[in-house]
């Protein structure tokens, strides 16, 4: 048997969990179509009135819900209380550079904490843990989750946000983190950058809850053995609420998704139809309880497989594989979601072709992404400080509109791949989905 | 009063550099002066030859991106304090060098310096004003 934050909840019998889920989708359904127009609509088109929806059963009934929408409707459309209600906003990035903005409530803060909470006391989080937090704080979802789930927890917590490793470091052993919440590339750069210094026997980690990024079994193992620790994979979105959508247990099998709150679908990408367990899909999520931005139906893109298989931990609630890859060309750099149609925007604002490759790479488990362009006879000049100025516009260009550095080679004219006349614009030498 | 050259980007890769010069012998083109500034990704070649129209058609036609940027090609007296004068002529008109290379010849008395100016038409007038002597395409392809 686990460690349960919510055992009442987490261990619940399906009968219970079925029971939840019909009396608040019945409920969510009546709240989108009163306040959210765009829901009100597209279940008017396909005839579907609200009384339509009489539990999960009726679930496949409902219109889908994608990131096009989300950004269609920025900012207020798909906000379904007053925004007196709402005390917080998190951001995420859009497909072509316009923002995906989501609202919360107190309500929707308490109910995203305790999903986190309930991810750190599975990974063995007490109040006498200090939780060590070095995700983004800000627009991110990271940094705040896995705060408040802290919080909620009641162990001490070191909001450190990212970046300036020596600082982290240097809490990590003054202060004795135990528990470890980052993306799994900046963990193991933390274990090597820890190793190197010397500190190995001065950090009283036992745990890390890792996620934001596709990680393969293999960096797994290498985190656990570098820092001595237990590593735990978490899954989560803006568009739902952010980390803790679904967390790993100690028996590392898949990540419970917390379904009190959040409905887990696996469909065909291509037709919609729902698939069965076991079978490999697109993950949807319908947010029963969430009051500012419920969406209904919400296609992450990511490719996973759902199993209601009886876990050894005690849980009920069903398993997600890792994302096993995207139905769209959606990549996670640094655990920042950069979308190549971002970069087409920013290279074509500034002049410059849209003939470019996106190169992603990961050196010593770091992330690197490099964008080649084309060079062209207006960008060219005798000058290679010229040249070099224009690199340096557009590398700046793209952190604005990415959020990450990106690397900018130049290359000759008509290098670029082609396949069947068709440019190859993405690279990822990653390899980071295992099937 | 200044000469052509010019400025191929050469993307830094094996071969890339062999490959324009490979174009330019197959066209029948000669090198006066030749030289490579190059940066951590790419290279820009810098070339003054025999026949500049035809080279840059051969370049064209390969799809390679150059630039004409004219240059002064200036002699300087092979003595201790030569270059020194020159450049404190161009310093004294307010020009500003962006860099040198060097055309190798043996049939030459004094040395011939490629000289890439803000402005070269005022950097020839004042170099030529103080009786420094500055060499045309013609003068430059006879020295092949």
């Amino acid at each position: 048997m686990g460690n349960y934050f919510q055992p009442e909840i987490e261990c619940a019998s399906r009968e219970q969990i079925k029971a939840w889920q019909d009396e608040r989708l019945v409920k969510q359904v009546k709240h989108v179509y009163e306040h959210v127009e765009m829901y009100r609509q597209r279940m008017d088109e396909k005839g579907i009135r609200p009384d339509d929806i009489r539990g999960i059963e009726d679930l496949h009934k409902l219109p889908f819900t994608t990131k096009d929408d989300l950004r269609d409707q920025y900012p207020y459309g798909l906000l379904a209380m007053p925004l007196s209600d709402c005390v917080r906003i998190q951001s995420t990035s859009g497909t072509t550079g316009r923002r995906v903005v989501a609202f919360y409530t107190q309500h929707d803060i308490d109910l995203w904490d305790e999903c986190c909470a309930r991810a750190i006391v599975a990974a063995g989080g007490t109040k006498e843990d200090v939780v060590h937090v070095c995700y983004g704080y800000g627009l991110f979802t990271g940094g705040p989750g896995l705060n408040g789930g802290s919080h909620k927890v009641g162990s001490l917590t070191l909001p450190m946000s990212s970046g300036n490793t020596d600082r982290q470091i240097q809490f990590m052993t003054d202060l004795g983190s135990t528990i470890l919440c980052c993306t799994p590339s900046y963990a193991a750069y933390l274990a090597e950058s820890i190793i190197e210094r010397g500190l190995r026997d001065k950090i009283q980690l036992k745990a890390g809850i890792f996620g934001a990024e596709a990680w393969t079994e293999e960096m797994r193992h290498d985190i656990e053995e570098k820092l001595g620790i237990k590593a735990y994979d978490i899954y989560g979105l803006t568009e739902i609420s952010g980390p803790g959508v679904s967390f790993e247990c100690e028996a590392q099998t898949g990540m419970h998704v917390n379904e009190d709150h959040f409905i887990a679908e696996v469909i065909n990408p291509k037709t919609g139809e729902v698939l069965p367990d076991g079978e490999k899909g697109e993950l949807v999520f319908t947010s029963i309880t969430k009051e500012a931005f419920p969406l209904l139906r919400y296609r992450t893109r990511d490719i996973c497989i759902l199993s209601h298989e009886k876990c050894s931990c005690g849980r009920t609630h069903v398993k997600m594989t890792k994302p096993l890859g995207r139905s769209d060309d959606m990549l996670i750099v640094k655990g920042v979601n950069v979308f190549p149609s971002q970069i087409e925007t920013v290279l074509l604002n500034k002049g410059y072709p849209a003939n470019y490759q996106i190169i992603v790479t990961r050196v010593n488990n770091s992330d690197n992404l490099e964008v080649q362009v084309e060079m062209t006879p207006e960008m060219f000049s005798d000058s290679l400080s010229a040249i070099a100025e224009k690199e340096k516009e557009l590398v700046s260009a793209l952190k604005a509109m990415l959020g990450i550095y990106a690397d900018v080679k130049l290359v000759a004219p008509k290098t670029i791949t082609r396949s069947e006349g068709k440019a190859v614009r993405v690279i990822d030498k990653r390899n980071l989905y295992q099937n | 009063m200044t000469v052509k050259q010019i400025s191929v980007f050469v993307e830094n890769k094996i071969g890339n550099l062999a490959e324009v010069t490979k174009i330019l012998a197959d066209a029948g083109i000669n090198l006066c002066a030749i030289s490579l500034a190059d940066t951590k990704n790419f290279g820009v070649l810098r070339l003054i030859v025999d026949d500049s129209y035809n080279a840059a058609t051969a370049l064209k036609e390969h799809g390679f991106i150059f630039s004409i940027t004219p240059v002064l090609a200036v002699s300087v007296p092979d003595v201790p304090g030569g270059l020194y004068r020159i450049l404190t002529l161009l310093e004294d008109n307010g020009i500003n060098l962006e860099y040198l290379y060097d055309v190798n010849s043996q049939k030459m008395d004094s040395a011939c310096l490629i000289f890439k100016v803000e402005r070269p038409e005022d950097a020839g007038k004042a170099l030529t004003k103080h009786q420094v002597h500055l060499l045309c395409q013609e003068d430059l392809k006879s020295l092949i």
